[in-house]
This record gives structure tokens, sequence and C-alpha cells, in this order.
């Protein structure tokens, strides 16, 4: 199954790799992992999401508090946190069908960042089952490129994690 | 046959260095505590022990306190403009090393030229930057403080790989501090550049690549905070050479905290009350001992617990002297070639505690089958290991000393009493049954059996004050099982990485730790020649360390392996060309001998150990002699090939579990090949040969005896 770790950092040079290489060491596949400083610029946050057994979740969990690099480790996978992604979408987009992807994104309440001659170029926002969504409207259309950011995700209302 | 014996005269001086004369003397040489005649051996054991332990609790409590081990800020370096090399060893002499061991080079050259200045640092040179590491390594098993190293960029942090992967396994202290090249020049291929910090990353507990001067003395502080708390491990600071020479006023911190790292002291006060009500429950309790209670201190605390609750105990490699050999609750090793009483001490009991240890491979044999019968109480500093092997009932994240102390103290309050002593007596039935080796038992009578010389080793020396290092392979087996211990860290091997070329270089290091203990290395020929360069090691710094090696001329684990589980196929596991290893050791300046015949045994031995100064003794053993009791790779550990069995005729047997003697108790082990052209026999002139068809030993065993192959 799919996990969601929150995990506070310091924010210092080799961390990311200090924490990559361990998941991968210890035989597991990251899914997606996004790593930005927090509003403490000292610290970094990473949203991981690994694919693994319970047993495995706990491991990797657990050696990853080993780091002395690691402050905190939040499980979000089955909380009702926030989570968000963004994705862009260069379309194809003939002149005469451009309105029809504007339409979508507009649906969708994507933006329009870029316009070329035959291409549109979306950025939207969402959760993964939004993004997938649009994603298959815009595949009927052709998709020359695609790219996706990775889940972050945050806990909801006063629970600090 | 020849007997060369030589001793060298006093210890030359010292390569590399020219301050002989600060050497302290004890390093020097072997000095033999002249007080220990008036006391009793037990008063004088006692006093060891009292002793030993008292100082390793203060140190322990220092080191979780955040405070520095030595005079911290209170130096005279204090407040002075240093550069980054002074200011490095500045925050040793902080920490109150007094040793490190290392070897110089380009980009460590400033360090070196500061350590020329340092009146308290002894600086031990290496011939082999991994020899370094695993002497740094001997040290700090040997006395539980940290162990430090010096090396070079490039190929020097490079070759202490090996030496960092085995103290990561084994959870040793120590700080490694590498030079690197200039902060500009990183990740252009310079000369002699490698991203040390990179390539460590999975065998460290943690690393450093020092990014600015103001950095380094906290950074040091951090090193050895880290390095000596919690679950120990080795700490690796990579120093670009330009911060060796930047300019920074000194100032060592007193006090550190990391919020990041704050490894857990005290169980939960829950989990140890479970603990204890299925310690009361149980009738065939076992305690499984690792090396946790040795770095932890928890031995007296393990013990208690054993003897209040007549709880036998097992150890694995690591846990081998945390409990003294000489009580009778103490069944020693466990696992793939531990006792067949243990093994069946672990396949029978209901409840298993272990403490410090952390199930490995080599100890639970086929997982599925592993203590069918018990629920488990697992301790363990490292949350880490606890449900990574076996999902305990009970876990309990601590210090061993801390958890088991509170378990004792809430039995003492309950006034529990043992339920067990059926259950002893079962397994003290056992070992009387299933010994290691009996004195009538004889693989080959004109020959040297490994046993025997070990047996003899252990009665020579004293079990208190004594340090056994091993190289890894058959020898290292056959001494844990055979040398007897009473106090902790007075056995060192590589247990978790299993590295060859360890115990030589280990005991140097313990040797320069323990002045006071013979320190004898037992070593294999192959495992000996993996870091025999560490000869000069010993010679140049007067470190009179003894290698007692068993030379079967061959790899003989991997060789015992051919011959039970890939039909005799010996590929490239039989030396053809192994030196003279007596006048390769003389030509270091050492006294050698060599002995190939079982009379000779005593008085070698004996000789060794009087030898002032470093010492080798090269024991002829056939190369066909095997490590028994083994259980095969994959196979349950009461699955057991050649066992002895007393109630056969003390014949080697081949049977998984108990069947009643007298039944068909399974079968006789295979008999043991000997090929003359390739086992030690054929290099010692006048030594007796024995054919393939003149197995020895054969004869006693009984005639119907079937002789399966791969021990099936």
């Amino acid at each position: 199954m799919k996990y969601i770790l929150s995990v506070l950092v310091e924010n210092r040079p080799g961390v990311l790799s200090r924490v990559t290489g361990l998941i991968s060491r210890r035989g597991f596949n990251i899914d997606s992992l996004t790593v930005a400083p927090t509003e403490d610029t000292t610290m970094s946050r990473m949203t991981i999401i690994v694919d693994a057994d319970e047993v495995g979740y706990e491991q990797i969990t657990k050696q990853l508090h080993k780091l002395v690099s690691v402050y905190k480790i939040s499980d979000l996978t089955d909380t009702d946190a926030i989570e968000r992604e963004l994705v862009l979408f260069k379309v194809v987009a003939a002149p005469d069908r451009r309105h029809e992807i504007i339409e979508i994104a507009n649906i969708f309440r994507a933006n329009i960042v870029d316009v070329g001659k035959n291409s549109l170029t979306v950025e939207a926002t969402g959760t993964q089952s939004k993004l997938d969504a649009l994603e298959d409207l815009f595949r009927s259309y052709g998709i020359r490129q695609l790219t996706r950011t990775g889940k972050i995700a945050m806990s909801r209302g006063a629970r600090d994690s | 046959m020849t007997d060369t014996t030589q001793t060298p005269a006093t210890a030359g001086p010292v390569a590399g260095s020219p301050r002989t004369s600060d050497m302290p003397d004890d390093i020097r040489q072997h000095a033999c505590t002249s007080a220990a005649a008036v006391q009793s051996p037990e008063a004088r054991a006692a006093a060891i022990h009292a002793a030993s332990r008292e100082e390793r609790l203060a140190r322990k409590e220092r080191a979780i306190s955040g405070e520095p081990f030595g005079p911290g800020s209170h130096t005279e370096h204090e407040g002075k403009t240093l550069t980054g090399a002074q200011a490095i060893i500045a925050s040793l002499e902080a920490e109150g090393v007094d040793v490190v061991f290392g070897y110089p080079g380009g980009q460590a050259i400033k360090i070196y030229d500061a350590l020329y200045d340092s009146t308290k640092i002894h600086h031990i040179l290496a011939r082999h930057e991994q020899g370094a590491v695993h002497e740094a390594d001997g040290y700090a098993r040997a006395t539980g403080k940290v162990g430090v190293v010096i090396v070079t960029s490039g190929p020097g942090a490079t070759n202490t790989v090996t030496g960092i992967a085995t103290a990561y396994m084994d959870s040793v202290p120590l700080v490694v501090i590498s030079g690197q090249v200039t902060r500009g020049v990183i990740g252009t291929d310079a000369f002699q550049e490698s991203d040390i910090v990179g390539i460590t990353m999975p065998v460290v507990k943690h690393s450093y690549l020092l990014q600015s001067v103001e950095e380094l003395a906290r950074t040091f502080r951090e090193a050895f905070y880290i390095a000596s708390t919690g679950r120990p491990g080795p700490v690796l600071i990579d120093i670009p050479s330009d911060l060796a020479s930047a300019l920074v006023e000194f100032h060592y911190p007193d006090k550190i905290d990391i919020p990041s790292y704050r490894p857990t002291y005290r169980g939960n006060a829950k989990q140890v009350k479970q603990a204890v009500e299925l310690i009361g429950q149980a009738k065939r309790p076992l305690l499984m001992v690792g090396g946790g209670v040795v770095s932890s201190h928890a031995c007296d605390e393990v013990a208690e617990l054993a003897e209040t609750m007549q709880i036998p105990v097992v150890t694995t490699l690591l846990g081998k002297a945390a409990m003294p050999c000489s009580n009778p609750l103490n069944l020693g090793p466990v696992g793939m070639h531990g006792s067949k009483y243990a093994n069946m001490a672990v396949t029978e009991a209901d409840l298993i505690i272990a403490v410090g240890a952390r199930f490995s491979d080599r100890v639970t044999g086929k997982l599925s089958e592993f203590a069918p019968h018990a629920k488990f109480i697992h301790i363990d500093i490292d949350p880490a290991e606890i449900g990574k092997v076996v999902d305990p009932q009970v876990p309990i994240v601590g210090d061993a000393l801390a958890v088991v102390g509170a378990i004792n103290a809430r039995i003492a309050k309950l006034g529990m009493e043992p339920q067990s002593a059926a259950w002893v007596e079962q397994c003290y039935a056992w070992r009387e049954r299933w010994p290691f080796y009996t004195a009538d038992f004889a693989d080959y009578p004109d020959r040297i059996a490994p046993e025997i010389v070990l047996e003899r080793l252990s009665g020579k020396l004293d079990p208190h004050a004594s340090i056994v290092t091993t190289e890894v392979g058959q020898h290292q087996m056959w001494a844990h099982q055979h040398i007897h211990r009473e106090e902790s860290r007075t056995f060192i091997s590589s247990g978790g990485l299993g590295t060859m070329g360890f115990g030589f270089p280990a005991a140097i290091g313990a040797k320069i730790g323990r002045p006071d203990c013979q320190v004898v290395c037992i070593a294999g020929d192959g495992s000996l020649q993996m870091n025999i360069q560490e000869m000069a090691t010993a010679i140049g710094n007067g470190v009179a360390v003894k290698v007692l090696l068993i030379d079967n001329n061959a790899l003989g684990m991997v060789h015992q392996w051919q011959r039970l589980f890939y039909q005799e196929r010996y590929s490239c596991t039989e030396f053809t060309a192994n030196p003279d290893f007596v006048k390769l050791a003389e030509a270091y300046g050492w006294g050698a001998e060599r002995i190939s015949r079982p009379e000779e045994i005593d008085g070698a031995l004996d000789r060794m150990l009087a030898a002032e100064g470093p010492y080798l003794l090269d024991v002829i053993i056939p190369t066909a002699q095997t490590v028994y009791p083994m259980v095969a790779p994959g196979a349950a550990i009461d699955d057991i090939i050649g066992a002895i069995d007393v109630t056969l005729g003390g014949v080697r047997i081949t049977e998984k579990g108990m069947s009643p003697a007298g039944e068909t108790a399974g079968t006789v082990a295979e008999p043991l090949p000997l090929n003359a052209e390739t086992d030690g026999a054929s290099r010692v002139a006048g030594a007796t040969r024995v054919g393939a068809d003149g197995v020895a030993g054969a004869e006693a065993r009984p005639a119907e005896a079937s002789a399966p192959k791969g021990g099936e």
C-alpha cells in the first residue's frame, strides 16, 4: 500500500541523499518525493510517498528516525490531510480547438500559462484524482509533455505536523 | 619440523614518529600488575570487575549528559586563534583522546603537522588505513572509549570503508577524521579526491563534510556524542584541507544537545510490568544476550536477572563474555555453530528475553522454525531492531542496563520465585549429553586438533584480565566455543560484517587500550594475510600482541561448506602459495615458532605467552578439520550436524531435535577426509602424514553408521 510521510529534516547538503539512500537501501521504492525549505529556513520538509507493506513501512519510519538529520516524521496516510499536486500539461491545440481546451481548463480551475501556434500549456493543482481526470480529458487532444510535482501534504486545523 | 624461537630485542624506534621518548611506557611493553600477587584470585577478579564497571558507568553517564570526555573548554587552547588543523588536535585533546590511529597523506598533512606539537596525543602509525580503523575499533571494544582515526583523502579515505562498515555492523563508537581536497576543487575529480561522505553513507551512524572552520569544535563534540551514545557507531568527519589552514578563535563546547537526536534510555514502565508478568508465567525461560549488554554495561544486571529467576542464558558472538562463562546458567554460544544444548534450549523455550541482541540470521537459522514455542521480550536501545526479524509480545525500547535494572527491581518488589528448576535441569542434562568437545575425542591422534589448542590456550589465560580477538572463519567459531571468558570486553570479534583481516589489527588496538592485559589474536592463515602488514605497526610501537595462527593452509570455513554442501568441489579455497609465516614474522622482528604435533602444544603456548614482544605461533592443523556442531544455512537451529553425543560413546552425530539415546539417534557425521597434498602436513618436515585411507578416529565410530553426504 502507499504511505504518505511528512518528514521534517535539517536543511543541509546531503540530507536528501541520506533519506533517499536509506529508503532504497532497505529495498523500498519511492513513489514520489517533494522537498523544500519550511518557514524555518534551517529545516526542510519532505513529503515522501512509498509503496510498502506494513512491516516494511514500520522499518522505514524507524530507520528514518535514526538519522540524526531527521527531526520529525508524520504519517499522513489515513488522516484527512490536505494533499495537493501541481501539473503542467502541454496539450496539442490547433487554433480551431483551443476554445474546447480552455473550457475544460476553466471547469477544473486550471490556468493557461502559455500559448503556442499549435499548443496550450495548462497549469493545474489539486488532488491526485482531479488531476488524473484532467489528464484523461486532455489525452484525447494529445499531450505533448506532462510534468507533475509529486504530492505535498499538510494536516488540517491545529495539528502540527 | 621447524622450531624457531626468537624474542625481539626491546621495541625499536617508532617508524614515522620522532617522539619515541614521549610514548607512555605502558604502551611500549606488556606490564604485569604486581599487586595481583598478594590478592586471592577471586578478590582480584572482583576488584578488576568493580573498578572497570565503575569507570565505564561514569564514562557512560558523562557521554549521555552531552559533556566532553576530557577537559572540554578547560585546555590551554581555549580562546586562542588556531588554524583548523590545530583546532582539530585541540578538539581531540578537549575530548581527552590520548591515542589516535592513522596514516598521513597530502590532504591530512596539516593535521599531522598540528599533531606534531601535541604532547597529549600518541599517534599509532598503521601500515594501511584499514588496519588503522580496525585498530581503533579493537581499542574501542576493549576499553569502551571512542576510537579515533585520522586518514588522508582519496584512497586513504576509501581504505577505511571496510573498517567503518565493520564498526557499524557491530555498533562500535569511532570518530574517523578524513582529509579532503580543498572546497574549491571538490567535485572536479581533483587528485586524491573521493566523495567519502557519499561512499560511507550507508555504513556510518552519522557523517559531516565540514563547511566552515567555525563549526569545527561543535562538530567534534557532536561526533563524539553521537558515536558514544544510544546505539553506538562510527561517525565520519571529512575536512577539506583549506579549512585546516583557516584561522578560528577556538572555543570547545562543554555541553551539547541535538534536538533531532534523542535516544530512549528508560524503558516504558508499562512494558516493564508486562515483561515481568511474562517472566513470572514462564516455565522454560531463556535469556538471549547480545552485544548491547556489553555496550550498555548491563552484565551485572543480566546476571542478576538470570540468577534470581533461574533463567539459562545463551550468548550471541558479540554477547560472549557479557556473562561469565563460569556461571552454570550460561549455556554459551547459540546459532549456526552454537552448541546443540544452547540451540535446543532456544527451540524448547517458552519465553525468550532478548537483551541487546538483534536476531541475526546466523543465530536464528530458518526463521519459521526459530523458537516455535516461545513468546518474546525484546529489549533494545534501537527501536528499528524491534520487530525487524521477530515480532515480540513485549517490545521495550531502552538502555539494557536501565531496562533490565527496572525488571530486576520489580521482581524483587513482588518477591517472585523462580519456577524453572526442571527446565534448568533439562538444559544442564543436554549440556552433559552434547558437549562441544571431550578430552578423549580425537579426530586425528597424531595431528593437532584446533579445539585442544584453544582449550589449552584458554586454560593458560587469565579469563578476567586477558583479551582474545579473532579473525573470521573456522578458528573464530572454535574460539567462540572454547575460550573461557569472565569479563566483558575480553572477547573481540567481527560479528555482523564478518571481516577477515579484522582480528589482528583489533588485537593491536586492544593491547594499546589495555596494556595490562595479555592480548592474543586467534587467526586463520587466510584472514591473517589480509592485514599482515600490521606486524610492522606492532613492532614499531612496541605492542606485544600474540598471534595464535590456526593454520590449515586453506580458507577453512568455505572449504568446509564446499565439503558439506558442494560435493567436495574445492573451488579456490586451498592455498598453494602461503608464505612461511615464521620467517615472515621474523622478518618483521617478531618472535615466532611453528608446531604440528599435539605434544608440542603446551610448551609452545607457554613460550608464546611469556614472550616479551610480539609473537606468532603457527599451529598446523589438518585442512579437513571441520567446525562442529553446525547448522546448515537455511536449516532450523535444532537441525544439527556433528554434535558429539556422549550417550552414544562420544561420536559426532547428525540429527534433528532430541531423539532419546539408544534409539535411532540420527546418523553419525561423515568421517573427515584428509588430503595430504593440500593440508598443512605436506609443508611440515617430519610431520605425520595421514593419507585419505587412514582416517584417524574412524575405527571409533559405530560400524553400522552411515556416512551421509551433505549432512542430511
